[in-house]
């Protein structure tokens, strides 16, 4: 059976903009890069049709929470490179605090046994 | 979204094309890295990007403001697909300027003339000060809008309380000629608090003020408007302290009004205003101190903190004082208790006074629903052309839709394309507008009586324009709209657009549009044939007496000064002269011409009941008036040298007088009293002649009881005439030898021609309109459906081709194929006719009033209207019905 692509489908919205910001934290990247980072972070769990992440990057660029400028790549490629602005960085966590707190919600729910 | 990138969308698509491009090439040598071959390598980079054209899309909306980007580019394509059919574009087009143009020009007329508030200072408040129920009036009647004498005007302005300014008016002529050919101004006689209570301020020198208006003030001055003093003085600014000759005498000129202030009468604007106290300077004979000339019109500006109705009130609680004080010593002791009567009362005038409005409202709401039936016919019209096209562009739509164009997209295109037809045509309809408006208005202003109103489109007139815009784009797009969103692509590819018979329902609408079409046309061609044939019942009607090759002369001695004992003589002197002129064939002089004045009093057989008596119209005629006028004597003498002041008081009357007087089969010789009127005590007159029946008021109205006096017994004559001469000369020969003779007379002498016909036409102004604009308006009605029939009739010819062909080549004879198209228009024809004859039926209600000598369920005319739109029919299917006929069978089948 063919696996769906999670970040096409079932991932909340908001969700990849938050897994973009927190790879950009460790420098800037280009998109080739980001994708990849963040399939290998999620141990290949999270399947991206990397075609996505271009308008998202598009929308957090929009938004003033990126930046981008044309570099060259590790094999000596023009890339187009991402970094975190400081509102970016701001907004990662005010997201993570969010999604830290409604995974503990969840966890209550689906785990009452537990306590 | 940011602007910065909608302006810059098409940089930041290039940006992330190039972008993605990096992309596929990193995945791509990773993958080759990876130990894949080239080829695959580039698959599998492809693979997982994913959809690159959907991602650039997705990245491109989200830089655009999706709706006005979609409504430019449906407006550039609805722009390019018009200018590819040029012949419907410019027919769609044409068609709405000429509709909503003609409602737009119809609408801004009846807003002037109906609903326009006077350009003063809070129109609102104003209040026309008039009697509230003025039944037997007596003396001269001079004045249109709520008359009052200069007593009763006096006494109001001097008691009343509830406004906070009032004044008094009335309308006049001056002549600005010093002699010979006159030549009038539109004057205006005002109270001193005319301009002060209205708020108009000048832009030149001062107004009148109230201090000024004092009896026997002589003549302090004139103020000009705007529109005389660019006319007379080219807007000279030194114009101030000129003096204006007014009837030969001068007036400084003190003031100029604002140029939007044309005075209180919408349709007729002012040139000079004089104070009421200058009158007796102008008038050797002043009306301010007699009491039974009625000839000033009230106004007031109702006081901060009161009402209108408080205001009036007031005026009803003060009126027994005010008749009280001012009843004339000589009124009539029969009417003084209907003049002690009278209550003033005050009603809202913010928007003028107006016989336009009164004389017009009629036939312009009439026109209005014309032009809305004409419109209807072209939104039907339009709306048939639009499904035609839709059904010629099927293939296109459905292809459309079939690679993934939305519904809502493709309505929302036809609708577009609908919305810009409108748009064009509504901006067209303004030049249209402004040009039928000023034809209008040329239309009915006749000589020396301007019609002046302001065509200036405002606010209301705009709106009226824009929604009919919208509202034809509505009623001739929404159907095909629809239809086009509904459209299956499936069957339409299929199909082919071949081999399939449309639907019967398919085809419905657009035959129940040309049936309605011709329903509405029916009403309009009915409505042009009533108007015209009216008015042609006026034109031929016998009004008792000739009109042709006479001329009238209005004639002013009031310069020579002449004592009012040798007036008479005067007159017959002049007469006498202007009958020895070359070419006249004879001359008489007359008080009234038709539709200028009226006199009537109740007159009972000498020694008879008084209570018997009937109320009979009168005129001053002189001897060969009658000649002059062809009417024919039945009995008696006409008036001689006999009769003179002094003499026995004598009377000609028409038959109609001695019908309603019952004097039997030999009337001459007998005698009428005439009741006492506020000049004249009761008198007895002897009937010397019987003449033929006339007109008196108007054409329109039925014979009526007339009386004519000599003009030889007038014991008060005017320094003026008005005189019929009958010649056989052109009439610009005529007018020369006439003026040689007046100028012999005395230099002096002011004058004005015209001749009689046209001044007799003009009282048929209003039917002239209706019959002229009504006539165009059924043609131009006519040719649409015509234009919409032949359309229907060509598509259905268009989609049986097949089966007609099959009909040609299993052995139908031509005559039977044009048969079968003709029973298709007769149908629809047939239910046009019906559903028109109906309506026509519940819309002759309204045309009634407007019609003169046939009632608006004429059958003939019906007959024949129905007969006109059947030719046409025939005429529109007639060219399909031979294309049918002269179908190649074998060409039509090998399409299949």
């Amino acid at each position: 059976m063919r696996r769906k692509p999670l970040l096409q489908s079932e991932m909340l919205q908001g969700t990849l903009d938050m897994l973009i910001l927190q790879t950009l934290i460790l420098g800037p990247a280009h998109g080739h890069t980001i994708a990849h980072a963040i399939e290998r972070g999620s141990e290949e769990v999270l399947q991206v049709e990397h075609g996505s992440l271009y308008p998202a990057l598009h929308r957090l660029e929009d938004r003033g929470w990126i930046a981008s400028f044309w570099g060259t790549s590790e094999n000596n490629r023009k890339a187009r490179y991402y970094r975190l602005t400081p509102a970016g960085r701001k907004q990662l966590a005010v997201q993570t605090g969010r999604w830290d707190q409604m995974v503990r919600a969840i966890g209550r729910i689906l785990r009452p046994a537990a306590e | 979204m940011s602007w910065t990138r909608f302006f810059r969308r098409r940089h930041w698509d290039e940006e992330r094309s190039r972008e993605i491009e990096a992309y596929l090439e990193a995945e791509t040598s990773d993958n080759i890295a990876r130990g894949m071959p080239c080829e695959e390598a580039r698959c599998a980079a492809h693979k997982k990007l994913g959809n690159r054209a959907q991602l650039r899309e997705e990245i491109y909306r989200m830089n655009t403001a999706t709706f006005f980007e979609g409504l430019w580019q449906d407006l550039r394509y609805a722009g390019r697909s018009l200018r590819r059919s040029p012949g419907f574009a410019a027919v769609a087009i044409a068609s709405l300027a000429l509709g909503v143009g003609a409602n737009t020009a119809i609408f801004q007329l009846l807003d002037t003339v109906r609903m326009r508030t006077l350009p003063v200072h809070r129109p609102e408040q104003l209040a026309q000060i008039r009697i509230t129920d003025p039944k037997n009036m007596r003396g001269s009647v001079d004045s249109d809008y709520g008359p009052l004498t200069n007593a009763i005007w006096e006494r109001v302005r001097d008691t009343q309380q509830g406004f906070s300014g009032v004044f008094a008016w009335s309308g006049t002529g001056f002549n600005l000629a010093t002699g010979g050919q006159a030549r009038y101004a539109r004057g205006l006689w005002v109270s001193g608090a005319f301009f002060e209570t209205l708020g108009v301020t000048p832009v030149l020198g001062r107004l009148f003020t109230v201090r000024e208006d004092r009896r026997g003030c002589g003549s302090p001055g004139a103020v000009i408007s705007y529109e005389f003093w660019q006319k007379e003085f080219g807007g000279e600014t030194g114009v101030i302290g000129h003096k204006v000759l007014l009837d030969g005498r001068p007036f400084d000129i003190v003031g100029v009004t604002g140029a939007n202030f044309f005075g209180l009468e919408v349709g007729r604007s002012f040139d000079v205003a004089l104070l009421l106290c200058s009158e007796p300077v102008l008038q050797s004979q002043s009306v301010l101190d007699q009491g039974s000339v009625w000839w000033l019109s009230a106004m007031g500006r109702v006081k901060p903190g009161w009402t209108m109705e408080r205001a009036g009130a007031e005026l009803a609680a003060a009126s027994p004082g005010i008749f009280e004080a001012t009843l004339p010593a000589k009124y009539p002791a029969g009417n003084r208790k209907d003049y002690l009567g009278y209550r003033l009362g005050a009603f809202p005038a913010g928007r003028g006074v107006s016989s336009l409005r009164e004389e017009y409202s009629n036939p312009l709401w009439s026109l209005l629903a014309i032009t809305g039936i004409v419109l209807l016919i072209a939104c039907a019209n339009l709306a048939n052309l639009m499904l035609a096209r839709a059904s010629a562009r099927e293939r296109e739509i459905a292809v459309r839709l079939a690679i993934g164009a939305s519904r809502i997209r493709i309505m929302r295109h036809i609708l577009t394309e609908s919305l810009l037809i409108a748009g064009s045509g509504a901006f067209l309809a303004i030049f249209v507008a402004g040009a039928l408006g000023r034809f209008l208005v040329s239309f009915l202003s006749t000589e020396g009586n301007e019609l002046a109103v302001d065509l200036a489109p405002d606010g209301r007139v705009l709106a009226f324009t824009a929604g009919l815009a919208i509202l034809t784009c509505v009623l001739f797009a929404l159907a095909p709209a629809l239809r086009a969103g509904a459209a299956a692509p499936e069957s339409v590819l299929r199909g082919g657009g071949r081999g399939l018979t449309p639907g019967r329902r398919r085809f419905g609408l657009r035959r129940a549009l040309v049936a309605s079409q011709i329903a509405l046309s029916l009403v309009l061609l009915v409505g042009a044939l009533l108007f015209s044939r009216s008015l042609r019942n006026l034109l031929t009607l016998d009004a008792g007496f000739r009109q042709d090759g006479i001329l009238i002369a209005w004639v002013d001695f009031v310069k020579l000064g002449v004592p009012v004992d040798r007036r008479v003589d005067f007159q017959r002197d002049m007469l006498d002269r202007l009958r020895a002129s070359p070419g006249v064939d004879s001359v008489s002089d007359v008080r009234f011409l038709m539709g200028e004045g009226s006199e009537s009093n109740r007159i009972w057989i000498d020694g008879a009941d008084q209570r018997r008596g009937i109320s009979a119209n009168f005129n001053y005629a002189g001897a060969a008036y009658f000649k002059t006028l062809g009417v024919p004597f039945v009995a008696g003498r006409d008036f001689d040298a006999r009769d003179r002041v002094g003499s026995p008081r004598v009377v000609i009357v028409n038959e109609a007088l001695t019908r309603a007087l019952g004097l039997g089969p030999n009337p001459v010789g007998k005698r009428f009293r005439r009741e006492v009127t506020p000049s004249d005590p009761e008198i007895v007159f002897e009937i010397v002649g019987v003449v033929k029946n006339t007109k008196y008021r108007n054409l329109r109205e039925d014979f009526v009881p007339i009386g004519y006096y000599p003009t030889a017994q007038n014991t008060r004559p005017t320094e003026g005439d008005q005189i019929l001469i009958r010649s056989n000369l052109p009439l610009s020969a005529l007018t020369a030898s006439l003026r040689r003779t007046f100028g012999e007379i005395n230099p002096e002498i002011a004058f004005e021609f015209r001749a009689f016909k046209a001044y007799i036409g003009e009282g048929l102004l209003r039917e002239r309109l209706m019959a002229t604009l009504s006539g165009f308006f059924g043609l131009l009605a006519g040719v649409l459906a015509a234009v919409g029939l032949y359309g229907v009739v060509s598509y259905m010819v268009a989609r049986r081709r097949n089966e007609i062909g099959i009909r040609i080549a299993l052995g139908a004879r031509r005559g039977q194929v044009v048969a079968l198209i003709f029973r298709e228009s007769a149908l629809l024809l047939a239910i046009g006719l019906v559903t028109g004859a109906i309506l026509t039926l519940a819309a002759g209600k309204i045309a009634a009033s407007l019609l003169f000598g046939l009632k608006p369920y004429d059958p003939m005319t019906i007959l024949f209207a129905m007969g006109t739109l059947a030719a046409i029919a025939a005429a529109a299917t007639y060219l399909p019905a031979q294309r049918a006929a002269q179908l190649d069978p074998m060409a039509a089948l090998r399409e299949e």
